[in-house]
């Protein structure tokens, strides 16, 4: 009886327990106490994006990266393109500042062009995200590649090419003005104080142009036709480079490598047939999803502008014939629209 | 006493010869079959380019709009090709393309007679916009695998000799046929000599103004093309290079005077021949950019001002836009 008594109490606790609060939690979730502020900090805000020309494979992906992860919490944006002219893209960047967006997404054609205009706008309360070539001024964030880890990494894969051969190499630079081969020169030079076997016979500026990589490097392979490898800086340009050592016979022989945003068709497509040994990519798809990620922190966190600053360097991908087949080394920017 | 009489292009062709002979001498590899074929192969699409140029200047015009030529149409056979469309399809898309730009051009010259530099620096940018904004997704068009074989007009050796070579050498004999074995070639002669002249004369001037730009517009298509299989892409941002400086260098260092009526494809050959042979002796030097192009600038000084000393000017001879 005792024992039925006991089990008529708990049935009744356990009823009432089910009434009283099961119900209740199905009715009325509970409300994340976040994400409304977070939502609310980016619905209708501008991002204004400002790249040294659009039309070419980094700046269209960082656009449509970013575009792809802010566009859906009603962030607008808005784009200049300078189309390669420094005075157009400081023009620009200036107009931009009087418009107030709550974000700037700078890429800076060299290092001090912008850097005044960049410190004013933080200090007229604009975020200012730099990518990829960063000026002077140490803005909200720096996303992009390191410059110096790209031309030590590509370099040591030039000299692992030449052990045992004739330690001959060529680098063919990019534009004189850009920081960005400066840069990557200053990390050739790094590993190359470590190798004094290596030779240099050429080191000249081919200024992101194909068709003049291909001439120097035409005349270069035909003074030193025992070459081991060439340090190119940038895919783009050294499309030209992998042709002038196609026509002469030496692919395979000459260690081509090379840096660029890894894109199928200007990276692993050329890495597959030959062109390129080594591409350092900086994978374009991630540099947008950070800088969106950094977008989305700083709105969300109400920090005042330039009061906080930080660099997000990128994981770089080497790209060789191991893995330009997989579907994760390169990206497409059809896709990447989609 | 009797004067010496030299002229530019002899003057060229004396910096270029010592220029060579210099390099020969001193630098080791230079004189090399090899390193020849290389010179020439590295300035075939100038030497395509500047003979298109010359045709227009002698006709006492300039094309500006030259480098959209070569950037546009090339891009769009590489592009269409991309797409799915066949090559043949391509090519003839942008030969019409061609046709148009210099259709557009010589109508704008000769018959709303805009003066050259302005009708033409416009379509070029109006062009180059139009690839940029329309035709091509991204700056630099890449190779695709509709195009194998195609390759072989920049790339390879016909008989030992670089492909873009030949191509340059067919230009020449193309050029040189139109110009001086054709009715329409003493044409433009005489209306770069003097256009009043020639239009009183009865010559049919505004057609053959708009025939210039029209060969040069496919001239330029044409060097589009070799230079696209050379590299195995199209770069369509050159137009915003200094490669039509580099055009007009020369042509005009070759000795055809921008004032029109004189000049032909051998000065083209000579003003190709100099300049591929300072980037070449350079480039060996491993002298730095920089230097590169002050040599470049004090080597045609040096050109300018002596042919200013041997061949003064005077009113006769001097001409508006002369230089």
């Amino acid at each position: 009886m005792a024992c039925m008594h006991k089990f008529a109490l708990g049935s009744l606790a356990a009823l009432a327990l089910s009434a009283g609060t099961v119900p209740a939690l199905a009715q009325q979730g509970l409300d994340e106490p976040f994400q409304k502020t977070f939502r609310e900090a980016l619905a209708g805000k501008t991002v204004a994006y400002v790249p040294v020309a659009m039309n070419f494979d980094l700046t269209e992906g960082w656009y449509a990266g970013l575009k792809k992860e802010l566009e859906p919490f009603g962030v607008k944006f808005v784009i200049r393109d300078p189309n390669w002219n420094t005075n157009a893209g400081a023009q620009a960047v200036t107009s931009l500042i009087s418009e107030k967006p709550a974000v700037m997404v700078i890429h800076n054609p060299d290092v001090q062009t912008y850097a005044k205009l960049l410190q004013r706008a933080e200090n007229e309360g604009i975020y200012v995200i730099q990518i990829n070539m960063g000026s002077a001024y140490r803005s909200s964030a720096f996303v992009g590649a390191n410059w110096i880890e790209i031309g030590e990494r590509q370099t040591e894969g030039v000299v692992k090419a030449c052990q045992g051969k004739s330690n001959k190499i060529a680098i063919i630079q990019g534009a004189l003005s850009a920081a960005a081969s400066a840069y990557t020169l200053k990390g050739v030079e790094n590993i190359l104080a470590k190798h004094p076997e290596i030779k240099v016979v050429s080191s000249q500026a081919a200024d992101w142009d194909a068709a003049k990589a291909k001439a120097i490097t035409q005349t270069v392979l035909k003074q030193n036709p025992d070459l081991c490898g060439i340090v190119g800086f940038w895919d783009g340009m050294d499309i030209g480079t992998a042709a002038a050592i196609k026509e002469a016979g030496l692919t395979g022989k000459v260690f081509l490598a090379t840096s660029g945003g890894g894109e199928r068709k200007g990276a692993c497509e050329l890495v597959k047939n030959g062109s390129f040994d080594l591409n350092m990519s900086y994978d374009v798809p991630t540099q947008a999803a950070q800088m969106a990620g950094t977008i989305k922190w700083l709105l969300s966190s109400g920090a005042k502008p330039g009061s906080v600053k930080g660099s997000e360097y990128t994981t770089l991908i080497p790209i060789t014939k191991e893995n330009a087949d997989t579907q994760t080394a390169c990206w497409n920017l059809s896709d990447l629209k989609k | 006493m009797k004067r010496i009489r030299v002229s530019q292009q002899e003057i060229v062709f004396a910096v270029f010869a010592a220029l060579f002979l210099t390099f020969s001498i001193f630098l080791n590899g230079f004189l090399s079959a090899d390193n020849m074929l290389t010179l020439l192969q590295n300035v075939a699409v100038l030497g395509i380019l500047g003979l298109g140029m010359a045709i227009v200047v002698i006709g006492r015009g300039i094309d500006l709009s030259l480098i959209a030529a070569l950037a546009v149409p090339g891009g769009l056979v590489l592009q269409m090709v991309q797409n799915g469309h066949s090559l043949p399809a391509s090519l003839l898309a942008a030969g019409l393309l061609s046709i148009a730009v210099g259709l557009v051009n010589g109508w704008l010259i000769a018959y709303a007679e805009v003066p050259p530099l302005f009708a033409t620096l416009a379509t070029g940018l109006f062009v180059a916009g139009l690839g940029q904004a329309a035709l091509f997704q991204l700056d630099v068009v890449q190779w695709s695998e509709g195009l194998a074989g195609f390759e072989r007009l920049g790339q390879g050796s016909i008989l030992g000799i670089p492909t873009s070579i030949v191509m340059f050498a067919i230009a020449c004999v193309v050029v040189f046929i139109l110009l001086r074995k054709t009715r329409w070639g003493a044409y433009i002669y005489a209306i770069g000599d003097n256009p009043f002249a020639a239009r009183v004369t009865g010559i049919p001037t505004r057609p053959i103004i708009v025939l210039q730009y029209v060969v040069a517009a496919l001239i330029g298509c044409f060097a589009g093309l070799v230079m696209a299989a050379s590299v195995n892409s199209m770069p369509t941002r050159i137009f915003n290079s200094t490669l039509i400086y580099d055009v007009i260098l020369v042509v005009v260092l070759g000795g055809i005077g921008l004032s029109g009526g004189r000049g032909g494809v051998v000065n083209v050959i000579i003003g190709t021949l100099l300049i591929g042979t300072m980037l070449n002796g350079m480039t060996i030097l491993n002298i730095p950019y920089a230097g590169q192009n002050l040599i470049k600038g004090l080597v045609l000084l040096v050109a300018v001002i002596t042919d200013t000393f041997l061949n003064p000017r005077n009113e006769e001879t001097a001409q508006q836009g002369d230089i």
